[in-house]
C-alpha cells in the first residue's frame, strides 16, 4: 500500500511541476516566472523527499536542505534585482 | 544570548542527526562561540514577555494555517468568478521591527492574505486578500486575533 | 510495520502530494498575479509539512531511532515563505503589474507604491 501511495504522490507531484513550467511558458512578467520557479523548487524538494521516503533512507536529506537554501536566496535575490536593478547596493 | 545558543545547539544536533556525546560536546562549544563572534552585528531586539503566551500563539498560527491552507485549497478549486480579491490598507500599532515582521509572517502564512508593504512611517500594512467579504471584519480580525496577542506576548 | 501506521503514513504522503498539486493548479488557474500569488505560498507549506511529517515517522521506524532533522527543512520553508511572499508582492507592486476586474481597493497600489499612508492626500 505505501509503494502505491509513493507512486500516486510522484505521479502528482510531476504533474504540478508540468503545471509550473505551463506557467512559466505563459509568464505574462517577471514576477510571474520568478514565482513559478519558487514554486518548482519546493516541488522538486517533495520529489527527493518521495524519493528518501521510499528508498527509506534519510541520505538525500542534505540535497533536499540545499536546494531550499538556494531556491530561497535565489529568489529573494532575484526579487532584489527587479526592485532595484543591483543585488547588492 | 543563551536562547542564541541553546538554538545553535538544537540545529547543530538536528543537522547530523545524533544524541552522540561527542556531538553535544562539538555543537556546544560552537554554541557558545557563534554568538561571541556574531555580537557585533546583534541589534537590541524586545524579550518575550510571557513564554506561555508565546507558545499558544503559535500553535494558534499552526492551526490557522491548516484551516487557512483547506480554504484556499477549496477556493482554487471552485469556480473563478466567485472570487473577490480585495487590497487593503490595515492600521498597526505595532512599530518594532522584529513585532512588526513576525505579524507581516503570521498574515502571509494565515487565511488568504498575503501582506505587500508597509508604509514608511510603520503605521499602515498594505495587505491582498484572496477572497473579501467583508473589508471591516478581516481588518478587525487581523488586529484582534494577531496584532493584541503578540503585544501582549511582548509586553508591551 | 503495523498497518495503522503505513495507512497513516500513506494519507499524509498523499495528502501532501495532493496540496502541492493543487498549488499548481493554483498557479495556472488564478487570474492575475497577486491571487496566483496566495496558491503556492499556503498549499505548498502545508504539503510539504505533510511530507517531511511522514518521512520522519517512516525513517524512524525503518533505522529503529529517531530522526527528527527533515523538522529542519520544515521550519526553514515555514520561515521562508511569508518572506519570499513578501518580497513577490513588493516586487509586483513596484513593477506596476495590474489587478484583476473587479478587485476591491485597487487604487491603493499607487500609495502602496510610494509606502505612504492610504489617508494622505495627492499634491
Amino acid at each position: 500500500m505505501l509503494n502505491w501511495a509513493i507512486m500516486i504522490a510522484v505521479g502528482m507531484i510531476c504533474l504540478s511541476l508540468l503545471l509550473n513550467l505551463w506557467r512559466l511558458y505563459l509568464g505574462p512578467d517577471l514576477p510571474d516566472r520568478i514565482l513559478t520557479l519558487d514554486t518548482m523548487y519546493v516541488n522538486s524538494i517533495a520529489l527527493i523527499i518521495l524519493f528518501g521516503i521510499f528508498l527509506r533512507s534519510s541520505l538525500f536529506f542534505e540535497a533536499a536542505l540545499l536546494i531550499a537554501m538556494l531556491g530561497f536566496v535565489g529568489t529573494a535575490a532575484l526579487c532584489k534585482y527587479l526592485l532595484r536593478g543591483d543585488i547588492i547596493e | 544570548m543563551p536562547l542564541h545558543s541553546i538554538f545553535l545547539l538544537l540545529v547543530w544536533l538536528g543537522l547530523n542527526n545524533t544524541l552522540a556525546p561527542g556531538h553535544i560536546v562539538l555543537g556546544g562549544i560552537l554554541a557558545f562561540l557563534i554568538p561571541l563572534v556574531v555580537a557585533g552585528l546583534h541589534t537590541p531586539q524586545p524579550r518575550v514577555q510571557r513564554y506561555g503566551l508565546a507558545c499558544r500563539y503559535v500553535l494558534m498560527v499552526m492551526y490557522d494555517i491548516v484551516v487557512a491552507n483547506i480554504e484556499v485549497a477549496i477556493r482554487i478549486l471552485g469556480p473563478m468568478k466567485n472570487l473577490k480579491p480585495g487590497f487593503v490598507a490595515v492600521p498597526i500599532e505595532t512599530h518594532n521591527e522584529l513585532m512588526l515582521t513576525i505579524l507581516a509572517s503570521t498574515i502571509s502564512l494565515t487565511p488568504g492574505t498575503v501582506s505587500a508593504e508597509v508604509t514608511k512611517d510603520r503605521k499602515w500594512l498594505y495587505v491582498h486578500v484572496l477572497h473579501m467579504e467583508d473589508e471591516e471584519a478581516l481588518i478587525q480580525q487581523i488586529k484582534e486575533r494577531y496584532e493584541r496577542k503578540l503585544r501582549e506576548v511582548f509586553g508591551c | 510495520m503495523s498497518f495503522l501506521v503505513e495507512l497513516l503514513v500513506s494519507i499524509l504522503i498523499v495528502a501532501g502530494a495532493g496540496f502541492a498539486l493543487i498549488g499548481s493548479i493554483g498557479l495556472v488557474r488564478l487570474p492575475d498575479f497577486y491571487t496566483r500569488l496566495h496558491a503556492p505560498t499556503k498549499a505548498t507549506t502545508l504539503g510539504m509539512g505533510c511530507l517531511l511529517v511522514a518521512s520522519i515517522a517512516l525513517i524512524s521506524l525503518a533505522e529503529a531511532e529517531l530522526s527528527v532533522h527533515e523538522l529542519l527543512i520544515t521550519l526553514f520553508l515555514f520561515i521562508t515563505a511569508p518572506v519570499t511572499a513578501h518580497m513577490l508582492a513588493k516586487t509586483a507592486l513596484h513593477y506596476d503589474i495590474g489587478f484583476v476586474r473587479g478587485t476591491r481597493g485597487k487604487e491603493l497600489a499607487s500609495k502602496a507604491r510610494e509606502r505612504v499612508s492610504p489617508k494622505e492626500n495627492d499634491e
